[in-house]
């Protein structure tokens, strides 16, 4: 009894002298979206930081896909429980830049911390998206990608095609699935993202406004215009080989990269992130080509940008904010940056450690790597290309992928589709402009 | 024949009721009149700030062609789900009744699928019917019947009723079971003995008798297929494609915690909260009315 209440006395003694060691340390909470082999990646990351010096600590939690990740922060928010840093995918940056007060913007962030910290630093057509009109950069790029074009090689040849062919326009892309179906090619053609990759991107890449008023930026009372006659050509030809079994429907968020990996699906349009796991799953020889583009158009422009930035929530310590600084900081350091886009298929967001990556021979290596930040910084950005601002985007494109089935399922034609989804995403603007007044 | 209790004083009656007074107030009282409150507002999602806009949210709701939709959506839904499991379950425990040996393995393994939870349900049928993986989909591809529910509304409902009735048939096997158990024999052996077939004895005996848990039955699954569906649509369809499979209570979900248009889905409960109100006064008045206890 004696050696029982000895060895409780010392478990509470050592208790003690643990609790006041790690309350010496800041902890501060990071929620994300990334699950699998980004997840590891990302605890990397963490780890890394953790170790590298002895103030702070960081602990990261799963919160979810992309939308549950920011609505839990949104809940959490409303609640007083919120994370000090918060993943919001491209989607919902609108969201966040009109809730004023939810956030310390990242300048601010920085310059209270004493933090030396360059916004000049990053690849100008990621930080746009997450910088005010006057310049003033308020969050954190994390992960950024844009669509490129996947082609399984080895379908390819078993349809009689040179797996080298040209595929830069959507015409000769037309050919090729023509060309697969005749030799009984299941699934000659996939998407990931439909919204994103062709209508978002699509209206970049042609130098169409997806919504007036320069895609939002310029202003809340932007509509939405991606019912243009290039748009409705476009999503009707996807429509009809959706119909002649060309195409084939999987869902609407990445999906599809299951079946390519799978080795399915001949060409599939998806993030350049794809990268990590088709490297990893593919039994196949795979390439990376541009995007496709319509001949006769003003493409290729650029693409804009999908993946999340870092946001620095509002109601925390001075203690712990300099913590939420000094990790972000250390996120974009230029090792850091460069060892993630090699991983993972994302894009340098730090000219930086693109200009690592390049020298160090990986895109020679890896033969396609680098189309994705090509593809991005091929044109000056116009107020088309520059990226989307627009406010319940998440809810908006869950519309335009609704429209979208129609078209798919040939229930709808391509013009009714988009007008309706213009029409409806527009009603949802105007409450979203009125909330936010 | 009604038997009735006189208190005297007051205190006695009231602490006898107030713990159920305190419930309905914390879980529905509360609740409701937040609701209400604040289908009256159009706040920002962050709850920073927020704008009275009076009936402009109903207003908002009552123009989308969506949730007009979703009324029809949410009556085909539930019909098909309580309908489908009710007949299922009485067709069953018809059966089991008449089984004089193994019955109690039966009956169990019977009973199995309503110890599973919605959500875990609605991932089971999904991973059947999955378009890459699934085991039911090849094989209706192999027959040449192309199974693509993230694409075709029709199949998506199909996918939800099925996964929702399942675990369904099985509450609603053991309460016909019971019923029948509790019909006396001899009525039945008398009828018999008049020379009544079997139909006939299940129409004229049986059904009357089991009316009051058909009447239970009844409200206990459009409660149900209302409510507790959620996460069956959830895990399967997410309410797609093109809304096709969002019932009533899925739209309150995915306006106020995937939108956070918090003002519209406040509305949206007040309209719900009524309309099963209605339901319900419905069902007692004119239903009830047929039942025989």
């Amino acid at each position: 009894m004696k050696h029982l209440k000895a060895i409780i006395a010392s478990i509470a003694l050592f208790a003690m002298f643990a609790g006041t060691s790690l309350q010496a340390k800041v902890e501060i909470q990071w929620w994300h979206a990334f699950g699998g082999r980004l997840g590891e990646l990302l605890d990397e990351q963490v780890n890394k930081f953790n170790a590298s010096q002895n103030k702070y600590t960081v602990v990261h939690t799963r919160k979810g896909n992309y939308s549950e990740t920011l609505n839990a922060g949104i809940a959490a928010f409303r609640a007083g429980q919120h994370p000090n840093i918060l993943m919001v995918f491209e989607v919902g940056t609108a969201s966040l830049m009109a809730a004023k007060g939810a956030y310390v913007p990242m300048y601010q962030l920085m310059k209270d911390a004493g933090q030396s910290f360059n916004p000049k630093g990053f690849v100008s057509a990621v930080s746009g998206y997450y910088t005010t009109t006057d310049g003033k950069m308020l969050s954190m790029p994390y992960n950024s990608s844009t669509p490129v074009l996947w082609v399984n090689k080895d379908l390819m040849k078993k349809a009689g095609l040179d797996p080298e062919m040209d595929l830069s326009t959507w015409k000769r892309v037309g050919n090729a699935l023509d060309a697969a179906k005749a030799k009984g090619i299941d699934m000659p053609f996939c998407t990931c993202w439909h919204s994103w990759v062709h209508l978002e991107n699509f209206s970049a890449y042609h130098n169409i406004p997806f919504a007036t008023k320069a895609n939002g930026f310029a202003g809340l009372d932007t509509e939405l215009a991606f019912n243009s006659p290039v748009h409705i050509k476009h999503i009707q030809t996807l429509g009809k080989w959706a119909q002649e079994g060309k195409f084939k429907y999987m869902g609407r968020r990445n999906e599809a990269g299951k079946n390519f990996r799978a080795g399915e699906c001949m060409l599939m349009t998806e993030s350049s992130a794809g990268y990590a796991g088709i490297k990893k799953e593919a039994k196949f020889e795979f390439g990376i080509r541009h995007l496709p583009y319509y001949g006769g158009t003003e493409a290729p422009q650029n693409t804009i940008i999908g993946g999340s930035s870092l946001w620095a929530l509002s109601g925390k310590s001075k203690e712990e904010n300099k913590a939420t600084a000094a990790f972000l900081a250390f996120l974009s350091k230029t090792d850091i940056q460069a060892k993630w886009h090699q991983d993972t298929g994302y894009l340098g967001v730090t000219t930086a450690a693109a200009k690592k990556t390049k020298s160090s021979g990986f895109y020679k290596a890896n033969p396609g790597t680098d189309l994705a930040g090509i593809q991005m910084m091929r044109n000056k950005v116009t107020q088309n290309s520059k990226g989307l601002r627009l406010g319940s985007f998440d809810q908006i494109r869950g519309i335009i992928d609704e429209e979208m089935e129609g078209v798919y399922n040939g229930s709808k034609t391509a013009q009714v589709a988009l007008d309706n989804a213009v029409r409806r995403g527009n009603v949802l603007l105007r409450r979203f402009e009125r909330a936010n007044k | 024949m009604e038997k009735r209790v006189f208190f005297k004083g007051w205190w006695l009656p009231a602490l006898l009721v107030a713990p159920q007074l305190l419930i309905s107030f914390v879980f529905f009282f509360y609740p409701s009149g937040q609701a209400i409150w604040n289908s009256l507002f159009l706040p920002d999602p962050f709850g920073l700030k927020t704008e009275f806009v009076g009936l402009d949210n109903f207003r908002f709701l009552l123009s989308d062609p969506y949730y007009l939709a979703s009324f029809k959506t949410t009556v085909i839904f539930s019909t098909a789900v309580s309908v489908s499991s009710m007949a299922l379950g009485l067709y069953l425990a018809a059966l089991a009744d008449r089984l004089i040996k193994g019955a109690g393995v039966y009956q169990t393994l019977l009973i199995w699928p309503y110890a599973i939870a919605p959500a875990i349900a609605g991932v089971l049928w999904l991973f059947m019917f999955n378009g890459n993986i699934g085991l039911a989909s090849y094989y209706l591809k192999a027959l040449g019947y192309e199974w693509n529910h993230t694409l075709k509304g029709d199949q998506a409902m199909f996918l939800v009723i099925l996964a929702s009735s399942w675990g369904r048939i099985s509450y609603n096997f053991l309460f016909f079971l019971a019923g029948l158990q509790a019909i006396p024999k001899s009525i039945i052996e008398a009828a018999a003995i008049d020379g009544a077939s079997f139909w006939k004895r299940f129409g004229t005996i049986v059904i009357p008798l089991l009316s009051p848990i058909t009447f239970f039955l009844l409200v206990v699954n459009i409660v149900y297929a209302f409510f507790d569906t959620f996460g069956v649509i959830h895990t399967i369809t997410s309410g797609g494609p093109e809304q096709s499979t969002t019932i009533l209570v899925y739209k309150v979900f995915s306006d106020g915690f995937v939108s956070q248009d918090l003002g519209s889905s406040a509305a949206q409960s007040v309209i719900l909260l009524v309309l099963v109100g209605i339901l319900t006064v419905i069902q007692f008045k004119y239903i009830e009315r047929k039942v025989h206890y």
